[in-house]
């Protein structure tokens, strides 16, 4: 046994992109242990079983939650996607959430009122919420290339300025007055479920999921098989270098925030082109658009290590769900996924830690991808 | 006239409300970024300063009958305490890990809310805390009198207004006139020159980080005590807004003061412009007033960037090798 694992440790560490892995698994398993922890705290004697519903969330009620944890993590796969695209050219898109909510509001704007587009509708909506969020990523982006603002900064800045707009915007335009929320979409404007909700009876799942899995494939050759996405990496590398070599760094920056930010906004525009949830105008950040950046370091910003990882968060989603059965709040969740993101935050260390045991074990040196992510 | 002055005495205590928590956070993040540290876990710190003071200061009203303010003052005090702790984890990730700033900020963003809203659901099955005390002060005997000024600084006051003008006299003096206030300059500007001097870049900038814990997680207990009765796991973006007040005050306190005024009174004038004849008249929704400070800062980042007054290594994890 002790050969195998030996075996195993030596050909990790012939591969630094599986020493990454191993940091992201690390920091899975620290956030889920800092919430077994807290729960014991909580409620010793039903801690474990918690435990376990959290981990198998997706298999709580058969067929349903697993139809639910793909459909709740498709907003959080495209935006995980965005982050990790912007990820990839240097950038850090903290503006997921208000490119987000552009997107929502322009695809339920659409949904209320263009019913003449008949079964055109639907995609329609879609790609006019793709096209907002494209827009307002496009404005750090800009900042970025040609202002040289910081774009966490502005993009902090945008999310607000986003947030304010979407009520003034629901208030002016499409607002229900009665339930204090925006109107329904048409029916012809909602995702369709197709086959979906015979296979998963009971579940809210849709066609978001092959919008989601198409989106991921697409970003995977761009990133990994055109010279589009060589020179966004090399921008991401080594900024002067890709000047140096010929590559316009300036354009790759402004189409990278642009790209990230349609994905927003078809993460926004997923969320709510379906039947019962509703845009309020309640001067409040949606959270998915934060998620993102926790998923897009999990799946080391490649787009299907994100698709990975937006599955394992629908999972934990459902996780919190259920375990509301056991008397403990589903916010365990946010706890849990707070505290990824910090030990993804510490991946370097995380990194040493799995090279030094390797070291131990193997008597193997290993060479770490420093600042291989972002800068 | 007189209306108008009655206009300005019910409007001032809204502005100086919205601008001591707003001005006192902005300074703590100038400190933290003049020690080279970008810290926008500020929304984050203040969301568990505030829960932290407020449950405080809940326990407190229920089991002892000290006076209102003491009450305030001791949950002031352990909010800042609470901030300082927990910002030891984004100094730490930032300064000895030389982690993503931005990333270990996020992560204490969406750390201090989910608890937040944990912790009361798990206690109280709501996630908001209640206090029951009004901790504003009516009059001040003697001060109240002083025509126009009595009325406009000592009634329907705070006692974290005076609080807040204290601290932010002393930490703007230890910044600017004192050997540590140097030393934190030096470190966000050429750490490497600082440290060749002998200053403890690591020491310095732990300083600097925690310094502003302190005041965000005051600013948090300061946010509740003078908005609401009760805490529901939010402060309403106020860190944020902080980190533009910074921008927009271009790294000084005293145009950070400037900033401050501003974007509260465009707050008080969000919620307050139907009460006001001239602007009812003009109608532009409230929400565009809410807007205007993060536009007019975006506006300041796009035209001054080229000759900004940021601390020059600001989010540059500190590497002696690297020269």
């Amino acid at each position: 046994m002790t050969g195998v694992w030996r075996t195993l440790l030596k050909r990790i560490a012939d591969r630094p992109t599986s020493i990454s892995a191993l940091s992201s698994v690390l920091a899975i398993v620290s956030g889920l242990l800092v919430g077994l922890v807290i729960m014991l705290v909580v409620n010793p004697s039903d801690a474990l079983p918690g435990f376990v519903t959290i981990l198998f969330g997706a298999f709580n009620a058969g067929m349903t939650s697993l139809g639910n944890t793909l459909y709740f993590g498709v907003p959080i796969v495209l935006t995980g996607l965005s982050v990790a695209f912007a990820f990839r050219t240097g950038l850090f898109n903290i503006g997921a959430t208000g490119q987000l909510t552009m997107g929502a509001f322009t695809a339920v704007y659409i949904g209320v009122n263009w019913g003449f587009l008949g079964p055109l509708h639907w995609v329609v909506a879609l790609l006019g919420g793709m096209l907002a969020g494209a827009v307002w990523g496009s404005i750090p982006g800009f900042l970025k290339a040609f202002r040289n603002v910081h774009e966490v900064v502005a993009s902090i800045m945008l999310n607000y300025v986003a947030m304010y707009m979407n009520t003034m915007l629901i208030k002016q335009l499409i607002y229900n007055q009665q339930y204090a929320r925006a109107l329904s979409p048409q029916p012809s404007a909602l995702i369709p479920t197709w086959f979906l909700d015979d296979i998963f009876v009971g579940s809210s799942i849709n066609a978001g999921i092959f919008i989601a899995i198409a989106l991921t494939v697409v970003l995977h050759i761009i990133l990994n098989y055109t010279v589009f996405g060589y020179e966004l990496k090399s921008v991401g590398f080594n900024k002067d270098a890709a000047k140096y070599a010929g590559m316009n760094e300036k354009r790759n920056v402004v189409l990278s925030m642009t790209i990230s930010g349609a994905l927003s906004g078809a993460a926004g525009a997923i969320m709510f082109l379906v039947a019962g949830r509703h845009l309020e105008p309640v001067n409040q950040l949606l959270q998915e658009g934060f998620t993102g950046i926790a998923i897009a370091l999990l799946g080391l910003s490649a787009p299907i290590g994100v698709f990975l990882a937006g599955i394992f968060y629908g999972n934990l989603e459902q996780g919190g769900y259920y375990l509301q059965l056991f008397d403990f709040m589903p916010e365990i969740i946010d706890i849990i996924i707070a505290v990824i993101i910090y030990f993804s935050a510490l991946s370097l260390f995380l990194q040493k830690f799995v090279a030094g045991y390797i070291r131990r074990r193997t008597g193997e040196e290993v060479e770490l991808q420093e600042g291989s992510e972002i800068k | 006239m007189s209306d108008t002055l009655s206009v300005l005495y019910f409007l001032f205590p809204l502005v100086i409300a919205s601008m001591v928590p707003l001005a006192l956070v902005a300074l703590g993040a100038l400190y933290s970024e003049r020690s080279g540290v970008i810290n926008i876990a500020l929304e984050g710190i203040m969301v568990m300063g505030g829960f932290v003071g407020i449950m405080m200061i809940r326990y407190l009203e229920n089991a002892t009958v000290l006076p209102p303010q003491v009450i305030a003052l001791l949950g002031l005090l352990m909010g800042a305490f609470a901030g300082l702790l927990f910002s030891v984890f984004h100094a730490y990730a930032s300064i000895h890990m030389k982690s993503n700033q931005i990333i270990s900020a996020t992560a204490l963003n969406l750390f201090a809310p989910a608890l937040a809203i944990f912790v009361a659901r798990t206690i109280f099955l709501s996630r908001r805390i209640v206090i029951s005390g009004n901790y504003r002060i009516r009059e001040i005997p003697v001060l109240s009198d002083i025509p126009v000024l009595g009325e406009l600084l000592f009634t329907r006051a705070y006692l974290s207004t005076y609080i807040g003008v204290v601290i932010f006299i002393v930490l703007t003096i230890v910044l600017y006139k004192t050997r540590v206030g140097l030393r934190i300059r030096s470190c966000g500007e050429n750490p490497h020159a600082a440290d060749s001097l002998g200053v403890n870049i690591y020491k310095i900038r732990y300083i600097g980080v925690l310094t502003s814990g302190a005041l965000a997680g005051m600013g948090g207990v300061i946010f509740v005590l003078s908005f609401a009765t009760r805490f529901d796991g939010t402060v309403v973006g106020f860190g944020f807004l902080s980190l533009a007040v910074l921008i927009f005050g271009q790294w000084h306190p005293l145009k950070i003061l400037y900033a401050a005024f501003f974007f509260a009174a465009m707050r008080v004038i969000a919620s307050t412009y139907s009460g006001i004849p001239v602007l009812q008249a003009i109608n532009v929704p409230s929400e565009i007033y809410r807007m205007l400070p993060y536009v007019a800062t975006l506006v300041v980042l796009a035209f001054a960037s080229k000759s900004s007054r940021a601390p020059r290594a600001a989010g540059e994890p500190y590497d002696v090798g690297k020269r």
